[in-house]
């Protein structure tokens, strides 16, 4: 076992785990952070997004103790208390979500994609999300949410 | 806001943002893998490397020996505490009369594996990953066999055997409709259109994977179940009638957020089983979470026909009759539906949107060594609307008409409509979804773009898809009457509070499709309270009373009905309470805008205030009147209903790398009357995804040698991404089902439905080609481009 502290949410935390425990697992099962989701065992479906020290990161991905001393962000740190981040907003105004399983991850990667590129076009935004997957919307308002976030960002 | 206003904002028909939502949006969501019990051990699946083998031996002496581990079970266990089997919940009977033929499909193998991925052992220990490394210590004999995965060898009389009880692997040779009518109709057939096609064998995926706890409380003996279920009733009924695991008043199903389902998620499996019934033994709530390897093997599959049809045509290009004969791939197992979705939830569909006087239809139901088959999303509605669309679109090629005409010439124009093939279809305007369409597409300028696209050397083609398909399936006798053993009616309870908001407890189950948003919507419209008055309460066995969940696009038109039954019974009774309160004649009560009045008076109280006096039971005889608000309703309707549309797709194919781009996709659809529109739009954005993913990019595989899945990850089975996907462009045209009392017809399937023949009908337009094999991958394309 060894003892993996971090920042999440801009808390400090601290667990002892196994060495091989994932990041995704050390936020679900010891930080009972379970807005985060597995979807697939290879690192596809990007149900699993946070950021990592400001970054979008596969958290199935990436070991806890690689994370060890950074900043890491989930779903439940982006809302300012109980003003919603602008891109959860147009997730829910454009109904960019149904099931709402591979929302978290997809909101992660949304909020990361317009640090990156302010302004993305339709196509922009497709090709960005190639790394994750939604089975219920077929991405239509997905797109159109984060094409609204991005105007209003 | 007046109360008028408040209503349309939040009433039938509006665009109502969802009340699910901020919970997913902020990581609250409370899926079953969210949920931890005090104590509670993890189970992991020993699962079988083979497509069919014995066991002889099963030695796990090493895996109970390893760091954490409470217990390992085995198929014998399992028959030592006398469970029953998974069943299949529909009988289709073979057209010699004969009952279908099957084996038996134990919770965990005892002599046989028949699929990969079949359940052997399980492993249950104090952590997941302490429950993986044992199962890997986990010796198991087998004596390896020769198996059989497709659909085309199964019948062959040296395939491998899956059951003794099914010689030849034919679990049922079934038929619909006239043969000798249909004879006859071929024979004065001026022109006869063939094609022989697969439907590709798909997986669901939705993107939560099953999961499951178990817990058995020693005090009350009581179990409680929470599983990723469509319909936790049904599981309970099943867990409790056949497998035997506990009577029902002792058994406690929950499903809570669910993460998609798709119909996977319909049915009864091992896993949760296991969970249950290990709770009690090693007397520790048992938890186990699908890996996505998991989900591949062993969550039921979809379609995966193999089919030969025939369209008969006169000299004018009228429809005169269609011959198909189809062979089922139905896995190892039937699961709970298996047997009815290549049979009633398909043939009776064959007659589509066209007066076709005859119609013959047989299907063969094969068994295999791979995965149970059973619904998805569309279930056997799909696969009827491909054999009957791309024979339609070919027919209109062959003999020189186009393609929207040919179909107008041949639509069903007068209703109702009694179909050759059981269906009596009650009301419709397919040329009104036609027409739409074209101007969406704008399709009389299809010309102008094909020839740009000549003129970059990409080829361009346009596809329809006229689909029609039947939902919200009842009434329960006529279910019966084809070999249902269930009803297939739906309850609902709306309990009004003494404060005026509202419970309303649905035996349907939201996974995504928005229940506490629309059904809120009906509750607010028809009782004139705000929305957030309104809690609907799903998926809970001890909560709801009984119900049969959702799939089949079946909880608006039957689930909702149901509420609005019972929202009748409230109002009636309130409506009582109020004369009494108001000190009027029952008569002359009005109800309106939430407030109940004297007409033509000023006397008048509103919702929340009724309430309240139901409750004090102050003002009215409450010998005559029992006090309270509470009422139900178990809704079974009259038919079934028809939604109906047309798809059209345009597709831009690159000859020199095969790559299929969808440029536009047109869906118009009649689903009667609409409750959220915006609700309405995603169903159908969702459903066309997975329907252009059919058509160019899913395929489940097994290695016909071995029986392996070699389409197991998402690395190799190739999942719809955005940048695979246009937006779409959505339209409806109406016409009210008169089957319920909402006039609703579905909408949840459609889109899976429609879309796979627009898009090959699209890609051999651009091409040039009679026939095209799902997925249309690069390689197919670029093969068919060059006449490989």
């Amino acid at each position: 076992m060894t003892v993996v502290a971090m920042q999440v949410n801009g808390k400090q935390v601290s667990a002892d785990v196994e060495p091989r425990t994932l990041l995704v697992h050390y936020i679900r099962e010891n930080l009972r952070l379970t807005g985060t989701h597995v979807g697939c065992d290879t690192s596809q479906c990007g149900a699993c997004v946070v950021h990592v020290d400001g970054l979008a990161v596969k958290s199935c991905t990436v070991l806890a103790v690689q994370a060890a001393g950074s900043k890491v962000r989930t779903i439940e740190g982006l809302a300012d208390g109980d003003s919603l981040h602008p891109v959860q907003a147009a997730f829910k105004e454009h109904h960019g979500l149904q099931c709402g399983f591979c929302t978290p991850g997809m909101i992660m990667t949304a909020v990361d994609m317009l640090r990156r590129i302010p302004k993305p076009d339709e196509a922009t935004i497709r090709q960005e999300l190639e790394g994750n997957f939604c089975r219920c919307t077929g991405y239509h308002n997905i797109v159109k949410a984060i094409k609204a976030a991005s105007e209003v960002l | 806001m007046n109360a008028t206003d408040a209503r349309k904002a939040t009433g039938i028909g509006a665009a109502v943002r969802r009340k699910e939502d901020f919970r997913f949006i902020t990581g609250n969501g409370n899926y079953t893998d969210d949920i931890n019990r005090q104590g509670q051990a993890y189970a992991y699946f020993v699962r079988s490397p083979h497509a069919h083998a014995t066991i002889d031996a099963i030695d796990f002496a090493d895996a109970l020996a390893a760091p954490g581990v409470l217990s390992v079970l085995t198929g014998k266990d399992v028959a030592a505490d006398g469970l029953g089997g998974l069943i299949c919940g529909w009988l289709i009977h073979s057209k010699d009369g004969s009952p279908m033929k099957t084996g038996a499909h134990p919770v965990l193998a005892l002599t046989h594996v028949r699929y990969v991925g079949d359940h052997v052992a399980v492993v249950i220990a104090e952590t997941a990953a302490q429950a993986k490394d044992a199962a890997d210590l986990v010796n198991v004999s087998y004596g390896e066999l020769a198996s059989v995965s497709a659909v085309a060898q199964a019948q062959d009389k040296a395939a491998a055997q899956v059951h003794p009880e099914a010689p030849r692997n034919t679990c049922f040779e079934w038929e619909l409709g006239d043969r000798a009518a249909t004879e006859a109709a071929f024979s004065k057939a001026a022109k006869i259109v063939r094609l022989d096609f697969a439907n590709n064998r798909l997986i669901p995926n939705a993107m939560e994977p099953r999961a499951a706890i178990g817990e058995y409380d020693k005090g009350t003996g009581i179990y409680t179940l929470h599983t990723t279920s469509q319909n936790p009733h049904v599981a309970r009924l099943v867990l409790s009638a056949f497998v035997g695991l506990a009577p029902e008043n002792k058994l406690r199903v929950i499903a809570t957020d669910v993460g998609g389902g798709f119909g996977s998620k319909i049915f009864i499996y091992s896993e949760e089983t296991v969970c249950v019934w290990a709770s009690k033994k090693v007397g520790r709530p048992v938890k186990w979470v699908a890996e996505r390897s998991e989900s591949f093997v062993s969550d039921a599959h979809g379609r995966d026909h193999q089919t030969h049809a025939e369209l008969a045509l006169d000299a004018n290009g009228k429809m005169l009759g269609l011959r198909v004969k189809t062979i089922a791939n139905l896995g190892a197992y039937l699961q709970l539906f298996s047997s009815s979705v290549p049979t009633y939830l398909y043939a009776t569909l064959l007659s589509g949107q066209y007066d076709l006087p005859a119609i013959y239809c047989e299907v063969d139901g094969v068994l295999t060594h791979t995965a149970p088959v059973d619904a998805y999303r569309g279930a056997g509605r799909p696969e009827a609307t491909y054999v009957l669309e791309r024979l339609v679109e070919t027919a209109a090629r062959e003999i020189g008409m186009d393609p929207a005409e040919f179909r107008r010439r041949n639509f069903i124009r007068k209703f109702p409509h009694q179909t050759p093939v059981i269906m009596a279809y009650d009301v419709g305007d397919y040329e009104a979804s036609l027409n739409e369409a074209c101007r969406l597409i704008n399709y009389a300028d299809f010309p102008a773009r094909r020839r740009e696209s000549e003129s970059r050397g990409m080829r361009r083609g346009i596809g329809f898809s006229a689909y029609i398909e039947a939902c919200g399936i009842a009434p329960s006798a006529a279910v019966g009457s084809l070999g249902a053993g269930v009803g297939l009616w739906e309850s609902a309870e709306v309990r009004v509070n003494p404060t005026g908001s509202v419970e309303v407890l649905t035996g349907a189950h939201s996974h995504g499709q928005g229940h506490e948003t629309t059904f809120a919507q009906l509750v607010s419209d028809r009782l004139g309270i705000p929305i957030d008055n309104v809690e609907i309460v799903h998926g809970d066995t001890d909560k709801v009373q009984f119900g049969m969940g959702t799939y089949g696009s079946r909880s608006g038109a039957v689930g909702m009905s149901a509420i609005q039954v019972a929202l009748d019974k409230v109002i009636a009774k309130a409506r009582k309470i109020a004369a009494h309160v108001l000190e009027a004649g029952e008569g002359d009560i009005v109800f309106e805008d939430g407030r109940f009045s004297v007409a033509g008076t000023d006397r008048g109280m509103a919702f929340a205030e009724l309430a309240l006096q139901a409750y004090t039971g102050h003002k009215f005889p409450t010998s005559e009147i029992e006090p309270g608000l509470k009422e139900s309703s178990f809704y079974d309707p009259t038919n079934f209903t028809f939604p109906a549309g047309c798809h059209i797709a345009e597709v831009e194919v690159d000859p020199e790398t095969g790559v299929v781009r969808v440029e536009k996709f047109v869906a118009v659809d009649d689903f009667g009357n609409i409750i959220n529109p915006m609700i309405v739009e995603g169903q159908v954005h969702g459903g066309v995804a997975q329907g252009i993913g059919q058509a160019l990019l899913e395929h489940a595989v097994y290695d016909p040698e071995t029986g392996q899945l070699l389409s197991g990850s998402f690395m190799d089975y190739c999942m719809p991404r955005a940048d695979n996907l246009p937006s779409f462009d959505v339209g409806v045209t109406i016409t009210p089902a008169p089957s319920n009392p909402l006039g609703l017809k579905g909408c949840g399937e459609a889109g899976a439905i429609g879309s796979p023949p627009a898009i090959i009908n699209a890609i051999t337009d651009a091409l040039g080609i009679r026939d095209i094999a799902m997925p249309v991958t690069p390689e197919r394309a670029w093969r068919a481009a060059r006449g490989l």
